[in-house]
């Protein structure tokens, strides 16, 4: 699921500063999860929103929501009911939720409520940690389900830099060398062989390189 | 003007069974303060922070919980979530340039116990020294 984290409250307050009405938006999606933009979090940001302003000796009122998804339009577009009634969004959801609502509505001030930071697994309760980086062109069939793309530093494609010590990566001795990973792994399932094929130059322009992404699916679409 | 602060109090059913036992008089006469204002919880463990926030929104110049020994909390982790909400708080609280101070943690025995009075009268004195809350006024 996507990553988030909510961000400092300075900032915060600082994009908010000319605002006396604040719809504060949560989503249900990935950010619930991560405790990150659920509904709970909106009640605190609302809450803490509304003291920076006491403090400050400013009004403000806020209007607390939270929609099942910010990253479908059928949903964004039930901020229609809030109409008039806000000067500024703060959604709490992803960047794509903040993205949609500008889109969406042209007129609207949205700002961003958390750092949307990656794709990632609980590893722990309250630990989250990046497994994938949306790369478009899945190698992991090679590199034993590991992902050097997101988990390696430096990308790599073929093998280890010579940094790490002890199976550890030479950025940080708590981020295990994913290629001391996968090799391991690759020997576990009987397949180190496979670690001798080297991979090609990559084409990078599934990862974003080539510009904004887009998924169609014609058997979708209506 | 003498500043007499307004101090909400959070505590477990088990630390606080001295409000019980020998009601608001019995507790003034021991020397709890009375600008704490106590609320029982069944466990510290089920406060939210938006409730504690609220408590600040509300008026209130400090703000403090009391719970279990960390290792001794009757509902096991009740007190240590407590303890990491309350965290939390300090660093939102520090965040905005209000001291964290005004809010904080206790971990005290069950039922009967001296320091129950005593944590109350520490932040009695701290809150008093800090003075009122920096968030006034305005409503939601
Ligand atoms: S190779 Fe690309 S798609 Fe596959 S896990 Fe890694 S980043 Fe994600
Ligand atoms: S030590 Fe391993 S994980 Fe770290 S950058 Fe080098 S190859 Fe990548």
């Amino acid at each position: 699921m996507i990553i988030a984290e909510r961000k400092p409250l300075n900032e915060i307050m600082d994009m908010v500063k000319d605002a006396k009405r604040i719809l504060v938006l949560g989503c249900r999606g990935c950010v619930t999860i991560c405790s990150a933009g659920g509904e709970r979090e909106v009640e605190i940001l609302a809450s803490l929103i509304r003291l920076g302003k006491q403090k400050a000796g400013q009004e403000v009122t806020t209007i607390e929501a939270t929609l099942v998804r910010q990253c479908d339009k059928e949903y964004i577009d039930s901020i229609d009911q809030w109409d008039g009634q806000y000067d500024a969004i703060v959604s709490m959801a992803c960047g794509v939720g903040v993205n949609f609502i500008a889109n969406l509505h042209p007129m609207a001030k949205v700002y961003p409520g958390v750092n949307t930071s990656s794709f990632g697994g609980s590893a722990e309760q309250g630990v989250w940690s990046e497994q994938c980086a949306g790369c478009g062109n899945c190698i992991l069939h090679l590199t034993g389900g590991l992902c050097p793309v997101a988990r390696c530093a430096k990308s790599l494609m073929n093998g280890p830099c010579g940094g790490s010590v002890d199976g550890r990566c030479e950025i940080n001795k708590d981020v295990p060398c994913i290629w001391q990973s996968i090799h391991d792994k690759m020997v576990r399932i009987d397949n180190a062989a496979g670690l001798a094929a080297i991979a090609p130059i990559r084409d990078w322009s599934t990862s974003g390189h080539g510009g904004p992404r887009k998924t169609v699916r014609n058997d979708l679409t209506v | 003007m003498p500043f007499t602060p307004n101090i909400q109090a959070f505590c477990c059913h088990y630390t606080s069974q001295q409000t019980l036992a020998e009601g608001p008089e019995g507790l003034l006469a021991d020397g709890f303060p009375k600008s704490v204002t106590i609320h029982r919880l069944a466990c510290t463990g089920k406060l939210e922070v938006s409730t504690l926030l609220k408590a600040f929104e509300d008026g209130a110049d400090g703000v403090y919980v009391a719970g279990c020994p960390a290792d001794k909390c009757h509902n096991l982790m009740g007190s240590q979530r407590a303890a990491k909400r309350v965290g939390a708080i300090k660093k939102a609280l520090a965040e905005l340039g209000v001291e964290p101070e005004r809010i904080a943690m206790y971990h005290l025995e069950r039922g009967f116990h001296p320091d129950f009075v005593k944590v109350a009268q520490e932040m009695d004195e701290r809150i008093t020294t800090l003075g009122p809350s920096p968030f006034q006024g305005g409503t939601k």
